[in-house]
C-alpha cells in the first residue's frame, strides 16, 4: 500500500518536474524559431548573414532542449515552488511597478522611496503593529535615499526623471 | 620592466584614493553573504563614468580582488561563504573559528590571499606582453574562432547542463545582435524602442547579475534573520605569519593551482578555492584533520581564489576574451572609456594598463594591512537583514542602470533581463556564458564579416576559416570544450540516473 502511495507520488513529482522545465523550452524554442525566421527573410541578406549562423545553432539546441524536457530527460534546476512564487511575487510587483511606470511618472526619487520602503517593510518580520518598528524603516529607507542622492544627483551629476514630484 | 615606469600613476591622489575606497569597501562587500564579486563590480561600473578611464579600472580592480578575500570573512565567522570563491574556505576555517581561533584564521587567510594575490598578478605582469606579442599574429579568422571559443569553453565549464549552457552562449550572442547595425545601415531584432540603440553591456550586467540575487532573497519570505556569530579573540599577528610559514607546501600548492586556473577561460574561483583544498588534503600527512579545523585548508583556498584573479585577466587583455564573468564586467569598464583591449592595448594605452594592473598588484598588499584590521568588524554588515540589502540592491539597480545613458529604456531591459534570467536560473540555464555571448557577441561578428570580405577576394568562406595551423588548433579547442561537456553531463547523468532523483542531466 505504501509502495503505491510512493510510487504515485513520486510520479506526480516526476510530472510536476517535465512541466517546469516543458514550459521554458518551449518558450526558447518559440523565440528560436522566429529568431531563425526572421534572419533568414529580413534584407539586406549581408546584415544577416552572422544572425542566420548563430540562429541556427541557436534552434538546433532549442529543438534539442525541447526534446530533453518533453521527454523528461531534463532534470537540472530546481524549478519554482508554490511557496516561493507566493514569497516573490508581491516584491516582484513592487519593483516592476517601480521600475516600469512609478519612477518615470512619480519622479526616481519619491518612487525609489516608496519602493525601498514598500519591500523592506513587506518582507521585514517584525511586527507592522508597533510605532518603533515602522520608525526604525522610515529612517533606514530615508537615511539610504539620502546616500542615493548625495552619490547620484551631487556626485554623478546624473538627472534623474522628476515627474509629478522628486 | 615597463610596467614600474607606471607605478607613480597609481600613487597619485585620486587613484590612491579610490584604490583604498574599492580595497574597503571590497573588503565589506565581499564580507555581506549573497553579494557576488561580479554583482559588486557591475553595480560599481556606473560610479566611474566621471572618472578617468584609469581611475574607473582602479576601483573596479581593488573592488574585483578585496570582495573575492573579504569573502573568506563571513565563510570563516558565519560559515557562509561570501562568494562561491570561498566553499573551501568555510570548511575549516569555521571550524577554527569554533575552537577560538578565529583571529588566526582570519589572518592567515588574509596573509595567503595577499601571497596568491601577488604572484598572480606577478603571472599577469609578466605573460601579458608576452601573449600580446603573440597575438599579433591574429587574423580576422583567428579572432572569430577564439570569441566563439570563448562562449563554448564557458558554455561547457560554467553549466551543469551542457545543451543549457551552449543554449545560454547562443541567446547572449543572439542579444548581442539586437539594434541598428552600422555597416550595413539595417534594423535587427528591434521588437521595442528601448531596444534602437541594441542591449547595453552595462545594463544587461545589472539586470543578470544584481536582480536575481534581489529575486532570491526575496524568496525566502518573511523570516527572522539569525545569524550565529564566533566571538573571535585577539592574536598576534606574528604568530599567524609563523602558521603560515609552517604551511608553506599548502600556499604554494593554492598559488599554483590557481593561477593555473586563473588562465583557463570560464573556470572560476571556486573551483580554483576546491581544487587547491583538495590537492593540499591529498599531499598532507594528516588528512583526517582537513574540515577539522587544518589552517592548510584556509591557506591553501585563499592563496588559490586569489591567485586566480590576476591570471584570469591575461585573455581579457591581450585577446579581448574574458576569461569570467567578473573579466567580462572589467571589460565593460574599459569600454565605457572607449578602450578596447587586444593586442595593440599595450602599444596604445600603455598607462591605463600598466596602472591598472601595477594597482592590482599595489591592492593585494592594501588588502592584507586592512583585511587584517577590517575582518573582525567586517561580518557585522553579515547581519544586515535581507529585507534591507534586497531594497538597497534593487534601487541601485535601478539607478546604476538608468545612469549609463540617462534612458528609461536601460531600466526596462535591466529588469526583464534580470527577471528572465531569475527564471532561467531555476531550470537550469547559466548566466556566465549568457553574458559572454553578449560581450564576445560584437567582436565574433566583426571579425566574421571582415573574414568573409577577404575570404571572397580569395578561395571562399570554407578555405579562409578552417585552414591554417592556428585556425584549425582553435576549432580543435572548440571541439574538444562541446565534447567535454557532453561526455562530462553524461556520466553526471548515469551516475544519478539508478536513483532518478539527481539533479543532472
Amino acid at each position: 500500500m505504501s509502495n503505491t502511495a510512493s510510487t504515485a507520488s513520486s510520479a506526480r513529482s516526476a510530472s510536476k518536474t517535465r512541466m517546469q522545465h516543458l514550459i521554458p523550452a518551449t518558450i526558447i524554442l518559440a523565440l528560436a524559431l522566429s529568431v531563425t525566421y526572421l534572419s533568414f527573410i529580413r534584407e539586406p541578406a549581408d546584415a544577416f548573414l552572422f544572425p542566420r549562423f548563430i540562429a541556427s545553432v541557436m534552434l538546433l539546441l532549442a529543438i534539442w532542449n525541447f526534446v530533453r524536457a518533453l521527454l523528461g530527460m531534463a532534470r537540472i534546476g530546481d524549478g519554482l515552488t508554490l511557496q516561493v512564487v507566493r514569497n516573490v511575487l508581491p516584491g516582484l510587483l513592487i519593483i516592476s511597478v517601480f521600475a516600469l511606470f512609478a519612477a518615470k511618472y512619480f519622479g526616481f526619487y519619491l518612487a525609489s522611496w516608496c519602493a525601498f520602503l514598500g519591500v523592506y517593510s513587506l518582507y521585514d518580520p517584525a511586527s507592522h503593529t508597533e510605532f518603533k518598528t515602522w520608525k526604525k524603516r522610515l529612517i533606514v529607507t530615508t537615511l539610504f535615499m539620502v546616500v542615493i542622492y548625495c552619490l547620484f544627483s551631487l556626485l554623478l551629476k546624473v538627472q534623474t526623471p522628476r515627474g509629478l514630484f522628486l | 620592466m615597463e610596467f614600474l615606469q607606471y607605478f607613480g600613476g597609481v600613487f597619485e591622489p585620486v587613484a590612491f584614493m579610490l584604490l583604498l575606497g574599492g580595497t574597503i569597501g571590497g573588503l565589506i562587500l565581499g564580507a555581506t553573504p549573497g553579494l557576488s564579486p561580479t554583482m559588486a563590480v557591475a553595480l560599481l561600473i556606473p560610479f566611474t563614468f566621471q572618472l578617468e578611464a584609469t581611475q574607473g579600472l582602479i576601483l573596479l580592480g581593488a573592488a574585483y580582488t578585496a570582495t573575492v578575500a573579504g569573502g573568506a570573512v563571513s565563510a570563516i565567522l558565519l560559515r557562509i561563504p561570501g562568494a562561491p570563491a570561498n566553499i573551501a574556505t568555510a570548511l575549516d576555517g569555521h571550524e577554527l573559528a569554533r575552537q577560538g581561533r578565529g583571529t588566526e584564521a582570519l589572518h592567515v587567510s588574509f596573509l595567503a590571499s595577499g601571497v596568491g594575490g601577488i604572484v598572480g598578478v606577478l603571472l599577469l605582469i609578466f605573460l601579458t606582453p608576452i601573449l600580446a606579442q603573440w597575438a599579433l599574429a591574429f587574423g580576422p579568422s583567428h579572432l572569430f574562432w577564439m570569441a566563439i571559443l570563448g562562449v563554448t569553453v564557458i558554455g561547457s565549464l560554467d553549466s551543469r547542463s551542457f545543451v543549457k549552457g551552449l543554449l545560454s552562449g547562443c541567446l547572449g550572442l543572439w542579444l548581442s545582435m539586437i539594434g541598428y547595425d552600422d555597416i550595413q545601415g539595417a534594423q535587427r531584432f528591434i521588437f521595442h524602442d528601448s531596444l534602437t540603440g541594441g542591449v547595453n553591456i552595462i545594463t544587461a550586467l545589472i539586470g543578470i547579475f544584481a536582480i536575481p540575487q534581489v529575486i532570491e532573497m526575496l524568496a525566502k519570505g518573511r523570516v527572522e534573520h539569525k545569524i550565529n556569530t564566533v566571538q573571535v579573540e585577539s592574536q598576534s599577528l606574528l604568530a599567524s605569519l609563523k602558521l603560515l610559514l609552517t604551511n608553506i607546501k599548502a600556499l604554494s600548492v593554492g598559488t599554483v593551482v590557481g593561477s593555473v586556473i586563473g588562465l583557463i577561460p570560464g573556470v572560476g574561483g571556486q573551483i580554483a578555492g576546491l581544487l587547491a583544498y583538495d590537492q593540499t588534503r591529498k599531499f598532507s600527512k594528516d588528512k583526517a584533520s582537513f574540515g577539522k579545523g587544518n589552517p592548510a585548508g584556509v591557506i591553501a583556498a585563499e592563496s588559490a581564489n586569489n591567485a586566480m584573479v590576476g591570471p584570469s585577466l591575461v585573455p581579457l587583455l591581450t585577446l579581448s576574451i574574458p576569461g569570467s564573468p567578473t573579466a567580462a564586467v572589467l571589460l565593460g569598464g574599459l569600454l565605457i572609456h572607449g578602450i578596447f583591449p587586444g593586442s595593440d592595448l599595450f602599444d596604445n594605452y600603455p598607462d591605463v594598463a600598466w596602472t591598472f594592473i601595477n594597482s592590482m598588484l599595489i591592492g593585494q598588499v592594501l588588502m592584507v594591512i586592512f583585511g587584517i584590521w577590517v575582518a573582525r568588524h567586517a561580518a557585522r554588515v553579515a547581519h544586515v537583514p535581507p529585507p534591507i540589502m534586497a531594497a538597497a540592491v534593487m534601487v541601485l539597480a535601478v539607478f546604476g542602470s538608468y545612469s549609463v545613458q540617462q534612458s528609461m529604456g536601460d531600466v526596462y531591459v535591466m529588469l526583464i533581463l534580470g527577471i528572465s534570467m531569475y527564471l532561467l536560473e531555476k531550470v537550469g540555464f547559466s548566466a556566465a556564458p549568457l553574458v559572454l555571448g553578449l560581450i564576445l557577441g560584437p567582436i565574433a561578428e566583426a571579425n566574421f564579416i571582415q573574414g568573409s570580405m577577404i575570404a571572397n577576394a580569395m578561395d571562399g568562406a570554407m578555405v579562409y576559416f578552417l585552414s591554417g595551423t592556428l585556425n584549425l588548433f582553435l576549432v580543435a579547442l572548440v571541439v574538444a570544450s562541446i565534447a567535454y561537456s557532453f561526455i562530462s553531463t553524461r556520466k553526471a547523468g548515469l551516475q544519478k540516473a539508478p536513483d532518478m532523483q539527481g539533479a543532472s542531466e
